[in-house]
């Protein structure tokens, strides 16, 4: 456990310094991170598995997320890693019950153990049990959603009402394992899914760039460098506009790692991207977060692009990989979202500094400089519709974990 | 022949100063007047799919052409070599070419002239054919008229010609164009007068040894008066202006032409943005040097105009009003130091002077809408000399007509959008700016003046971050600032309260036409229901419709991209400035729609951008009385 807190306390470190910066980078690490917490999690003998657990990654998480508020990527990867444990719960509880004969009182208590059921709703607690055996075997679908939210709305989580029934230890005590081993085995899905989105979203590159397409990209992203090349690998031939990105220059890496890939690619000033608009057939930019309004919060200057995009009518592609997909709702992501760098980029210090002290009189300077990160791409000007986005968070993320 | 004269003048601006006579001189040669005639029925049905003139500037000018000279076009028809019909007709032409060369410039009263010439003589030879029609036919005609390298075109637009002219025959006139070319280099300067002189002899169907002779002779003779076409005719200025189409330059023959008669080396860059081959895209940086050594040696053109180009070329003068100023300067200064020629009058000759220094400043760098304004002003000045005026007289009437027209036009103008813009500004606003206008500046200083209480956003992009210099300059006034680059303009919206942009030019469609960027400052804006003020002085207003900054525009430096001033640490594309799949492009202005811009104010008051056509009406009405 000791060698567990350094590691977190190492990574809190480099996420305030913004040691790591990419979303898929953070999100990697989080979850390795959070595998090792969940792994060295020594569970006490008589408590309740599941919710020892689950208090640990949240603890862990909170820091997380406290040390880069803006790296919403990290609470993401808590929340889906929470959602987990929740569902292997679930499922061995289900499982459980069906190894149990279906005895209607062992049943009843068995639940109660390990979902933190009401007593009180036997009937609807059967109809849970049933759901959660259904979504352990098939996809989640319409209905473990409609479902899922009473369940997690009507009873707050309550500590094993039922954990005195003794006749159940042994059996508890090889759920307990079996549940560790369930859940660090879903934890590794998900690193996987995140280390292979790029390849999955790249796949579905040829159905969206044709022949002679003109395209339109600005930041730098590995999702859209990874998504451009499958399409030219198989021999679409196609040409690439990278926007720079001042002040970062992103889009000249972009760019480099484009060219080497042997893409036609033409680096372009940011203020020329609505001259430029009018050629294009289409924006493809990755996302930093996509929020549950539908809202994409993308590189600096992603607004501007996508305001320009419909402008003229072009499509506006957003990649986003499954850990970048944010159940919570934005207010004021422009500002409260964002982050300011430093405005050495823009300005140079030195060539500034006769300015800078104009306005000491007054006490405070005439000069400021803002430079921010992010920008926030309100979901009127496209990415998916709010409700469908709603359906995909179901799916992502239990309803219990959205305020950490 | 006059036909394939025309087309000259209409296909490029530049050429005049060399190329032209040599391209005159091969129709010449073979053509008896007969034969032309004979061949514009041809060479209108050929044009249409070769030219690209828009029909639309042909129809008035050119029956106003007509009408004032009949005579002369009926002399052409009839075949009467007669050398004083002739000359009259090229002093047309000659006119209308360097009308032409400007470019944009050319879009005014004199363009329409040009090519309506061209449409008279068609008339009096084919009588009766459609006006669009000739013109185009002009266009192809010269195309014809190309040298020997250019002899597939020949095959292909010119079959009617090609049967006329023996094989013989077209070799001797690529003697004879070779001939000429070697005169015109002799002559230097007066390359346009050659060309009309050859054109000249063309026509008096000299036999091809004589030719080189004759062309001499037409060019002192003839030439010299025709030149200056574009001041003689007042019926012009009368005439509405069509917009010529500009030099395209991905059209190989008319770039080939163009580069012959260039003064400025320019080598093509060689990774070219394939969407921008309309437009010239040159190695920047490396004519410079070669041009200041030639700064002695070039006699044609006048020092204060080549020191101008220079500064243009290398970036030391930019922002609109500055290069439109410091054009007038220098040919205030080409006004004061002139002395009109033996046998030639001062208007034509000095219309045809200017004519070529514009073409210089063209190649130095293309020219902004204000100066084509500007250009035309000067032309229509000259061609309006009263001819009872001594040259000392006219000389001080032009100086003073241009410091006239920049106290007026430029910095009067100023102060009277200064004094509307302010009353616009009030305590506690949040005003942005894009870039480094001058207007604007004027307008953020004297509110500040005035002790109105704002606070002011400036707005820069990348490469030429003027936004920096125009921000020290506020500051150093006690004006409260926020710098940021464009990326995060819509993070800074929010806190606006209006936007002031400048401009380059509007066009009469309300579009906005400006420092790359500007569309995307009015358009955020407008997604945020802010108020978009343009400061644009009225003599840039101009009556061409631009629908997208594609079609026309300027090309920057494409390394000021790759390397980002002050930031050592950006340099991932070092090194890769020659891989053919990176291009960089450095647009230089954009087109913003109309339906961004809440307001112009000019200096005829503050009006909307749909108001911009009747302005330029009025504008140019007043513009000929003056």
């Amino acid at each position: 456990m000791p060698d567990v807190q350094s590691t977190v306390l190492e990574f809190v470190n480099k996420l305030r310094k913004r040691k790591i910066e990419g979303s898929q980078a953070t999100a990697r690490c989080t979850v390795e991170l959070l595998r090792s917490v969940i792994s060295h999690h020594r569970v006490p003998h008589h408590a309740n598995q599941a919710s020892a657990l689950i208090d640990a990654v949240k603890a862990v998480g909170a820091q997380l997320v406290a040390a880069n508020p803006v790296e919403l990527a990290v609470g993401n990867v808590v929340r889906r890693v929470l959602h987990i444990i929740r569902e292997e719960d679930l499922s061995l509880a289900t499982a459980a019950v069906a190894g149990l004969d279906l005895l209607d009182a062992s049943d009843d208590d068995d639940e109660d153990v390990n979902n933190g059921k009401g007593i009180g709703y036997p009937a609807m607690s059967a109809a849970v049990v049933a759901a959660a055996a259904r979504s352990t075997l098939r996809p989640p679908s319409l209905q473990t959603l409609l479902e899922g939210t009473p369940e997690s709305a009507t009873v707050p989580y309550t500590s094993s009402s039922g954990a005195d029934s003794e006749s159940k230890t042994a059996d508890k005590s090889s759920i307990t394992r079996k549940l560790k081993h369930d859940v660090i085995e879903g934890v590794n899905q998900l690193i996987h899914e995140i280390a292979g989105c790029h390849e999955q979203i790249a796949e579905q590159a040829i159905e969206h760039i044709h022949q002679n397409e003109v395209i339109l990209t600005l930041g730098s992203s590995r999702t859209v460098l990874e998504f451009l090349c499958a399409a030219k690998e198989k021999k679409r031939s196609f040409r690439v506009f990278v926007a720079e990105g001042a002040p970062r220059y992103q889009g000249h890496l972009l760019a480099k790692e484009l060219v080497a890939r042997g893409l036609q690619t033409t680096v372009i000033t940011d203020s020329a991207v609505f001259a430029m608009i009018s050629r294009v057939n289409m924006v493809i930019i990755g996302a930093h977060a996509v929020m549950a309004n539908g809202g994409v919060i993308g590189p600096v200057g992603v607004n501007m692009a996508a305001l320009a995009a419909k402008k003229h009518a072009v499509p506006f592609v957003v990649l986003a990989g499954s850990h970048k997909l944010c159940p919570l709702y934005p207010h004021n992501p422009e500002v409260l979202l964002n982050e300011l760098r430093s405005p050495s980029e823009l300005l140079d210090f030195g060539e500034f500094s006769d300015c800078l002290d104009f306005g000491a009189g007054s006490g405070s300077p005439l000069l400021q400089v803002v430079n921010p990160t992010f920008d926030y791409v309100p979901p009127s000007l496209g990415g998916h519709n709010p409700s469908y986005m709603y359906r995909l968070i179901a799916d992502y993320y239990s309803a219990d974990d959205l305020v950490m | 022949m006059e036909s394939r004269r025309n087309p000259r003048a209409v296909v490029d601006p530049k050429v005049r100063q060399v190329g032209f006579f040599t391209s005159s001189q091969p129709d010449s040669t073979h053509q008896p007047d007969p034969i032309a005639s004979e061949s514009h029925p041809v060479v209108s049905s050929i044009s249409p799919s070769g030219n690209s003139l828009s029909p639309v500037m042909i129809p008035p000018p050119r029956h106003n052409s007509s009408d004032t000279f009949p005579l002369r076009a009926a002399a052409a028809s009839a075949v009467s070599p007669s050398s004083f019909s002739y000359s009259t007709r090229r002093d047309f032409p000659d006119g209308s070419t360097t009308a032409a060369s400007p470019g944009r410039v050319s879009r005014g009263s004199f363009s329409k002239p040009s090519s309506s010439l061209p449409g008279v003589g068609m008339d009096a030879m084919a009588a009766a054919k459609s006006s669009s029609v000739p013109a185009s036919g002009l266009n192809t005609v010269s195309v014809v008229n190309m040298p020997p390298e250019k002899e597939s075109d020949q095959k292909k637009n010119s079959k009617p010609l090609k049967e006329k002219t023996t094989k013989a025959e077209r070799r001797a006139l690529q003697e004879a164009q070779r001939a000429a070319k070697a005169a015109a280099n002799a002559e230097g300067g007066k390359a346009p007068l050659v060309s009309s002189g050859s054109v000249a002899s063309t026509n008096i169907k000299a036999t091809k040894p004589a030719k080189p002779s004759s062309q001499k002779n037409d060019v002192a003779v003839a030439a010299g008066p025709s030149e200056k076409k574009a001041g003689g005719q007042s019926e012009k200025d009368r005439k509405k202006d069509a917009p010529h189409p500009r030099m395209q330059y991905d059209d190989e023959s008319r770039v080939v032409k163009a580069k012959r008669r260039a003064v400025v080396k320019q080598t093509e860059a060689k990774y070219r943005v394939e969407l921008f081959r309309h437009l010239p895209q040159y190695e920047h940086g490396t004519q410079l040097p070669d041009l200041q050594t030639k700064f002695f040696q070039l006699d044609p053109m006048h020092p204060a105009v080549y020191k101008v180009g220079l500064q243009y070329l290398s970036g030391d003068i930019s922002g609109g009003n500055a290069r439109c100023i410091a054009m007038l300067q220098a040919f205030q200064e080409v006004v004061r130091d002139y002395s009109t020629p033996p046998e030639k009058t001062l208007n034509r000759d000095m219309t045809a002077k200017i004519s070529s220094y514009v073409s210089f400043l063209i190649e130095c760098r293309p020219l902004s809408v204000s100066m084509g304004n500007a250009i035309r002003f000067v032309k229509n000045r000259i061609a309006k000399l009263p001819i009872t005026l001594s040259e000392s007289e006219a000389k001080a009437a032009l100086q003073s007509d241009i410091e006239r027209f920049i106290n007026e036009k430029i910095i009067t103008a100023d102060t009277v959008i200064v004094k509307h813009a302010v009353t616009k500004i009030r305590d506690g606003d949040v005003l942005l700016t894009y870039g480094s206008p001058t207007a604007v500046e004027m307008v953020l200083l004297h509110a500040h003046e005035l002790g109105k209480k704002f606070r002011v956003l400036v707005v820069d992009s990348r490469p030429k971050l003027e936004g920096q210099l125009l921000l020290r300059r506020l500051i150093k006034r006690g004006i409260n600032c926020t710098y940021t680059h464009i990326n995060a303009i819509s993070y800074i919206m929010h806190e606006v309260t209006k936007v002031f942009l400048g401009a380059s030019s509007v066009l009469s469609n309300g579009t906005v036409y400006s420092r790359v960027g500007t569309a995307c400052v009015a358009m955020v804006a407008s997604a945020f229901r802010v108020p978009v003020l343009v400061c644009c002085e009225a003599y840039k207003l101009h009556e061409r419709v631009q629908l997208d900054s594609i079609c026309s525009n300027e090309l920057g430096d494409p390394n000021a991209i790759s390397k980002v001033h002050g930031r050592e640490d950006i340099n991932y594309l070092d090194g890769l400035t020659n891989n053919a799949n990176l291009q960089f492009l450095n647009l230089m202005f954009d087109a913003t729609p109309s339906d961004y811009i809440s307001m112009i104010i000019t200096d005829y008051g503050m009006v909307p951008p749909t108001s911009v056509p009747v302005i330029v009406r009025e504008y140019q009405k007043e513009h000929s009385l003056v």
